[in-house]
């Protein structure tokens, strides 16, 4: 009965309770932000009546989800905010928002260029250019570009042989690990091998999740409708290395973008929860390299906190004998993708994450372990530390051949 | 995915119990959706604050003989609560929480309603009186913000009146929350809270009271101060130059989120795995044992244990739910108490006694559930899923929940 009687997003489960404002990382930082309950489903209330009761303000929401996860009644609150922003929002997306929501066009238009647009971002002109007209700020670091991406070094080195594998997987590498982390997608190709699993590439385009958040919609949809026609034909399961890829194909697709994945959804892993899932059931062994050693602090990503799946990498880690790994207080590092990338974001960006990188500081390990890139990029930037992909680690601490023995 | 123990519910009940497994090396998991009743908490734990006819309590361990035998505290006996009581200051603040209070003797609580109840133990920022009608002060001051709806003045006043105490209200405007009162419904206790975490906003609080404050030696402040580290809590009552106190406002509670913030936070640093924001969808049962679980979440992957604890809470959170004539634990669908009959279960009078409330999950003595009668042998349940108590007319919410929590980690730890 309460299935039917209930709206899509659920806003009238919202018995005010203000406990999701209590756990949002916008409200103590940026007096602008409305708060979740009141830009949610208070603000969803008076939007039915008339759509002048929209805040533009709403943008400052991270959609970090960490108000959905502390609801007591499951309301869908940040799903109500960014559907809201998609339905009723007039502001049409600056030419900054577009550069930073199109990461897989820009990547390449820069590449062939990579060490000049590397060179050139970093100085402090350009800096100031970004800053004054674009409204990038000029104190933030960007991510390096690199000239040889992940997919011509597969295609030079590993495509032709993946077919001789017993299983097989499709690997979406997304947009970072093309352009500026191919070593997460090296790792990724050389840990699965070693498992017996030939990977295969997609024909896909970006998750889409930069441009929800700059309000590219149209644009949005059009990617997650691709990706999974594409994904219907593919072998399963679909694997990723990214958390926010797979947070956005698996559950932003149908809430925000209304894009129907149920033909797929189950079949979209991050590798962490593939790799467990195939230890459980004896389908796979680990052989780790002896002289491994190493500390590390794991930062849970907002999207993986989400999807619930940190355990999966909690777990992995924990199997490496020769790595000290501490799990650092839930608290988002403030970068949210593209939005401590812009000039009216990047102070709260930073306030934001200060109690988490306190923290990595006072732990000092040798590097930081986490699954998402732009925690990555904030995180290194703003404490100095390395921030490590899980897959790349567990590529370091694994004994590949001796492992590749075990299991092919 | 195996674990030793998997709790389900990450409430307070749960909390206690991860923690205390984890205390013995044991590995657990508790898996959580959303927050829970902590969120809404008086600021203090109740052990058993009323007799049957409504009368306070002031021996809570005493008064336990007079209990029926379906009472949780029955099941655990009388002198284990209370041992369990007198050992409470020291295990929570083996956690980080300091907890204050006489485990043998109730104290009493003004509420923000200006309401004086009995209650057992209070969090640092909860003021406790040893005597109902205590006098706290020749004269007092009490402070609110400008625009602050959830802390009654008139009422806390009215209350130190009655006792003697000369009072006086006050209210302050700080530039800084004007924006909160944009919108009436953000004006609220864990927002201001929020944005007095920051020192610059608090020092010029302090200021501000320094300049009210006339003969006054008593400062009663609202309970939102601290909210994710306490010692902003001594440094005000350090610099005010009166005694200050925090009373409790309405819900949410800022003493209750950071008390169920450092347990979390406590248990994931003993190295307890927090499977949050999720719900178990599916339990496996084989041969009258649970052999696994799957959750929202994690799609078909299983979550394995040697023991299980049930902690969902009621009704709000979704462990019990009421049909037109059954009352059902909905997961497993576990034996449950609760009369027959619709119209026995509720008093048409709100402010009487409700039978809905001391229904729930039936157990054996070691709060083993079960399934069509049934005993699930290394299943357990604990807080307030329990049936035999009702929580509100006798006071006893906090202590079934930590004492359950604390006779089934010994249960799982002496196995």
């Amino acid at each position: 009965m309460q299935e039917i009687t209930q709206s899509t997003n659920n806003f009238e489960q919202c018995m005010k309770c203000t406990i999701c404002t209590a756990y949002c990382p916008v409200v103590p930082v940026n007096p602008l932000f409305p708060g979740p309950k009141q830009g949610g489903p208070d603000g969803e209330r008076l939007r039915l009546k008339n759509k002048f009761f929209f805040d533009e303000n709403l943008k400052y929401c991270m959609n970090c989800k960490r108000c959905e996860t502390a609801c007591p009644s499951g309301v869908k609150i940040a799903d109500i905010i960014h559907s809201a922003r998609m339905n009723y929002s007039h502001v049409k997306p600056k030419l900054r928002d577009r550069i930073l929501a199109n990461t897989d066009f820009m990547g390449k238009v820069a590449r062939p260029f990579a060490p000049i647009v590397n060179s050139v971002m970093a100085t402090a002109p350009v800096k100031a250019i970004m800053d004054g007209v674009l409204g990038i700020p000029k104190e933030r670091t960007f991510p390096k570009y690199q000239s040889h991406g992940f997919i011509s070094w597969f295609r030079k080195n590993k495509e032709a042989h993946q077919s001789t594998f017993a299983h097989q997987i499709s690997f979406f590498h997304g947009c970072s690990t093309e352009f500026q982390h191919p070593e997460v997608g090296r790792a990724f190709v050389e840990v699965m091998n070693a498992l017996g699993y030939g990977v295969q590439l997609l024909d896909e385009k970006c998750c889409a999740v930069a441009m929800i958040s700059n309000g590219l919609f149209d644009q949005a949809k059009r990617n997650a409708a691709h990706n999974i026609e594409i994904f219907e034909k593919a072998a399963k399961p679909i694997v990723t290395v990214s958390t926010t890829c797979t947070f956005t194909m698996r559950d932003e697709y149908p809430h925000i973008l209304k894009v129907d994945n149920s033909s797929v959804r189950e079949s979209i892993y991050i590798v962490e929860k593939l790799i467990c899932e195939l230890i459980d059931s004896g389908q796979v062994k680990l052989v780790f390299n002896p002289n491994y050693k190493a500390t590390s602090c794991y930062h849970i990503p907002c999207h993986m906190e989400k999807l619930g799946w940190n355990i999966f990498t909690q777990k992995l880690l924990s199997l490496i004998p020769g790595l000290e790994m501490q799990t650092l207080d839930s608290n988002c590092c403030g970068i949210a993708g593209t939005y401590g990338f812009k000039k009216e974001n990047y102070k709260n960006s930073q306030a934001i994450g200060k109690p988490l990188f306190d923290q990595i500081e006072k732990a000092h390990p040798d590097f930081v372990a986490c699954e998402c890139e732009t925690c990555k990029w904030q995180i290194e930037m703003s404490t100095g530390y390395p921030v490590i992909n899980p897959i790349v680690i567990l590529a370091d601490a694994l004994d590949l051949e001796a492992t590749f023995k075990a299991n092919n | 995915m195996k674990f030793d123990t998997i709790i389900i519910g990450g409430g307070l009940s749960g909390l206690v119990c991860g923690l205390e497994l984890q205390a013995h090396g044991k590995n657990c998991a508790i898996i959580t959706a959303g927050q829970n009743a902590m969120h809404f908490s008086s600021g203090t734990f109740n052990l058993l604050s009323f007799h049957e006819d409504g009368s306070d309590i002031s021996d809570p361990i005493e008064a336990i003989a007079s209990l029926g035998p379906e009472h949780p505290y029955t099941k655990i006996g009388k002198e284990k609560v209370g041992a369990y009581a007198d050992g409470i200051q020291d295990k929570f603040q083996s956690w980080g929480i300091r907890l204050h209070g006489n485990p043998r003797k109730n104290g009493y609580l003004i509420t923000h309603l200006g309401n004086i109840r009995p209650a057992w133990m209070a969090f640092e920022d909860t003021a406790l009186m040893k005597e109902k009608n205590q006098k706290l002060a020749e004269k007092a001051l009490v402070i609110n913000f400008d625009g602050y709806l959830d802390f009654n003045t008139s009422f806390i006043a009215n209350t130190l009146e009655k006792q003697g105490t000369q009072t006086r209200i006050a209210s302050i405007r700080l530039e800084e929350l004007e924006r909160l009162r944009k919108s009436p419904t953000e004006m609220r206790s864990v927002n201001i809270a929020r944005v007095m975490e920051d020192e610059n906003v608090w020092r010029k609080l302090i200021q501000e009271i320094e300049n009210i404050l006339k003969e006054e030696d008593l400062v009663i402040l609202p309970a939102v101060f601290g909210f994710k580290d306490t010692r902003v809590l001594q440094t005000i009552q350090k610099e005010i130059p009166a005694r200050t106190i925090f009373i409790g406002t309405m819900p949410p509670s800022v003493p209750g989120i950071r008390t169920q913030m450092i347990l979390k936070n406590q248990f994931a640093q003993a190295g307890g795995t927090i499977i949050s924001g999720d719900t178990v969808r599916e339990v496996k049962i084989e041969k009258g044992m649970i052999r696994s679980l799957k959750t929202e979440n994690l799609d078909n992957f299983e979550l394995e244990a040697d023991h299980y604890v049930l902690a969902t809470g009621t009704f709000f959170s979704k462990g019990l739910a009421a049909t037109p004539h059954e009352i059902i634990e909905p997961l497993m669908h576990l034996d449950t108490d609760y009369l027959e009959g619709r119209e026995n279960w509720y008093d048409r009078d709100f402010f009487k006694s409700h039978a809905y409330l001391s229904f729930g999950v039936k157990t054996d003595n070691q709060f083993h559930p079960s399934q069509n009668g049934q005993t699930i042998p290394n299943l357990y349940a604990i807080g307030s899923i329990l049936s035999g108590f009702n929580p509100i007319d006798s006071g006893c919410g906090a202590g079934v929940a930590i004492f359950t929590a604390l006779s089934v980690a010994d249960q799982i730890n002496n196995n």
